[in-house]
């Protein structure tokens, strides 16, 4: 049963479990949404090339470019509440479809929400890969120590992008005095809390750097320790990324196959009094992992010339089909490939 | 288990100038400095793979994977934006983005100016920063035509020396960026291969150094 899954398929499945073990429940949205959902949180969206269609009375709809924003459209607000969702859902950005896994927890959240989460997409990623990194940075704690360097929006947004690019020689162009060098430099290399502790000086910074400490002692606990590591270069919107941000890489996929934070400031933006964490995995990036170049496409090859009657073949064929794959035909088709051949001609079965 | 490290060099001057710095870090090469037909260079020993490729190429074999680093120049990275990391400049194939037109040119504020060039997303990026209306047109090569045959009012293109611009009468009147060679990482190799990547980077960055 296993083997004739995909192994994006295999991944849904022991990613569902995954989550459900912990409490998640599946979450279906409609295949459109209002156009108008997206356009005002344009700037969370990972494309904005969204494909539309008119709907009843000129509606304007969406084929869904994203899962988040429905979800976090109806974020509970009663104190104490958490709603805990997964999803596999296709998304549609540029024109392309694009299978995402992933969980959001939005309401009331606390400290242990926030590390549940990350725990999971430690958890995720192990089920994915052997060799596995989950990148951890802190939006709140970047923020402030750009803040604390004196730098103005403007600035602040293009020291961000040369921290994401891991560009300290531009990054650097930007410190006007040998303190801030330093603390950007800190930041840019950084692996471990305690190079990072040193350098901080505001009140702001601190207390955002105790939140990455706190879920780190967390994460380090619960045996993740190996496969966590800081990296500042991860970055989100500041319009919306508040606290904990990560970013989850698989040896040999060129690409971050997992990216997700808390986003406070998305649901409060929609009028909602809730926090929200999550993140997605972007499932179709296992095909350049698993290359399932099987040597044969069939086990048994059954051709035949027409001379043979079809009780014949049917016999043939189940006996066939209990033992592997079967394929009856007259030719075998271009570029196919079979273990066993069965051949009958003029009524004769030939081995 | 030592990792390999591939690693793509863009066909040319800089490419080779930047093999000699990595050759000095002690990643040499011994096959890619003989005379093949080969494509790709191994030197087993210190895990290294070499691949010679078209410099606005480099960027996509690196952010595909192909290659955990490669040599680019910034020009390619400001007009594709690949996400890759940006590890160094290494200081060399300095030249300057810059706006070019003849001598006696003068803007045509009233007018949408008509901008010749191999690099729309800079050219564009440039002029909407401006609040200026510009009409670009695309070209592949010899864009110093363009003025001169009235196809465009100016030209945006990377200058060196500005020879090329002064034999035909041409002259620069902004400078956009400066732009130099750039060490390039895979953002997934930088995770798993990061203690290679690294001695690499900051053996290059001491040549850099010495060099000042």
């Amino acid at each position: 049963m296993d083997a004739i899954l995909k192994s994006e398929e295999r991944a849904i499945l022991t990613l569902r479990q995954l989550y459900s073990r912990y409490g998640y429940v599946p979450y279906k949205m409609s295949r459109f949404e209002e156009y108008d959902l997206y356009v005002r949180n344009k700037d969370f969206l990972v494309s904005d090339k969204i494909i539309t269609f008119s709907g009843d009375r000129g509606r304007l709809l969406a084929l869904k470019p994203d899962v988040t924003l429905s979800i976090v459209k109806n974020a509970p607000q009663t104190p104490g509440v958490v709603q805990k969702v997964y999803y596999n859902e296709n998304v549609y950005r540029d024109y392309r479809e694009i299978m995402q896994a992933g969980l959001e927890a939005v309401g009331d959240l606390t400290g242990y929400d926030i590390a549940e989460v990350a725990i999971l997409a430690v958890k995720s990623l192990q089920l994915l890969g052997e060799s596995v990194v989950l990148d951890i940075s802190h939006m709140g704690l970047v923020s402030a120590v750009l803040d604390s360097c004196g730098f103005d929006w403007e600035t602040k947004i293009q020291a961000m992008e040369f921290l994401r690019r891991k560009n300290g020689h531009e990054l650097q162009l930007l410190c006007k005095t040998e303190e801030i060098r330093n603390k950007l430099e800190a930041l840019l290399v950084c692996r471990n809390l305690e190079t990072l502790e040193m350098v901080l000086t505001t009140v702001q910074e601190q207390k955002a750097f105790q939140e990455l400490k706190d879920l780190w002692q967390v994460l380090e606990s619960s045996g993740c320790g190996d496969s966590v590591q800081l990296d500042f270069s991860v970055s989100s919107d500041l319009k919306y990324y508040s606290g904990v941000v990560f970013r989850g890489y698989l040896a040999g996929i060129p690409t971050s196959i997992l990216s997700g934070g808390q986003y406070d400031k998305l649901p409060q933006k929609m009028g909602r009094k809730a926090r929200a964490i999550g993140f997605a995995i972007y499932v179709d990036l296992l095909q350049q992992l698993h290359r399932e170049d099987a040597a044969f496409d069939v086990d048994t090859l059954i051709l035949h010339d027409g001379s043979v009657d079809t009780a014949t073949l049917t016999a043939e064929a189940a006996a066939a089909a209990k033992k592997g794959t079967v394929l009856v035909t007259r030719s075998l088709p271009a570029g196919r490939r079979c273990k066993n051949r069965i051949r009958f001609e003029k009524g004769v079965r030939l081995q | 288990v030592k990792q390999w490290i591939n690693i793509a060099l863009p066909k040319g001057r800089l490419g080779e100038k930047a093999y000699n710095m990595l050759k000095q870090s002690g990643y040499e090469c011994p096959e890619i400095e003989e005379k093949s037909r080969k494509l790709i260079f191994e030197n087993p020993e210190k895990c290294v793979r070499y691949f010679w490729a078209k410099p606005s190429d480099v960027a996509i074999y690196v952010e595909r994977g192909a290659a955990d680093l490669g040599i680019v120049g910034k020009d390619i990275l400001l007009e594709y934006n690949p996400d890759v990391y940006e590890l160094l400049d290494l200081q060399m194939g300095k030249c300057r983005m810059a706006v070019a037109g003849k001598r006696d040119f003068r803007d045509p504020i009233g007018r949408t100016l008509r901008v010749a060039t191999k690099f729309p997303n800079i050219t564009q990026r440039y002029y909407d920063s401006k609040c200026r209306d510009i009409d670009i047109i695309p070209l592949n090569g010899s864009i110093e035509l363009a003025p001169i045959l009235n196809l465009s009012h100016v030209i945006v293109d990377i200058v060196e020396t500005g020879s090329t611009l002064q034999e035909n009468n041409l002259k620069i009147f902004e400078e956009i960026v400066p732009i130099s060679a750039r060490l390039i990482a895979n953002v997934s190799s930088y995770q798993f291969k990061e203690a290679a990547v690294r001695a690499i980077r900051n053996s290059l960055l001491e040549q850099v150094e010495k060099k000042k």
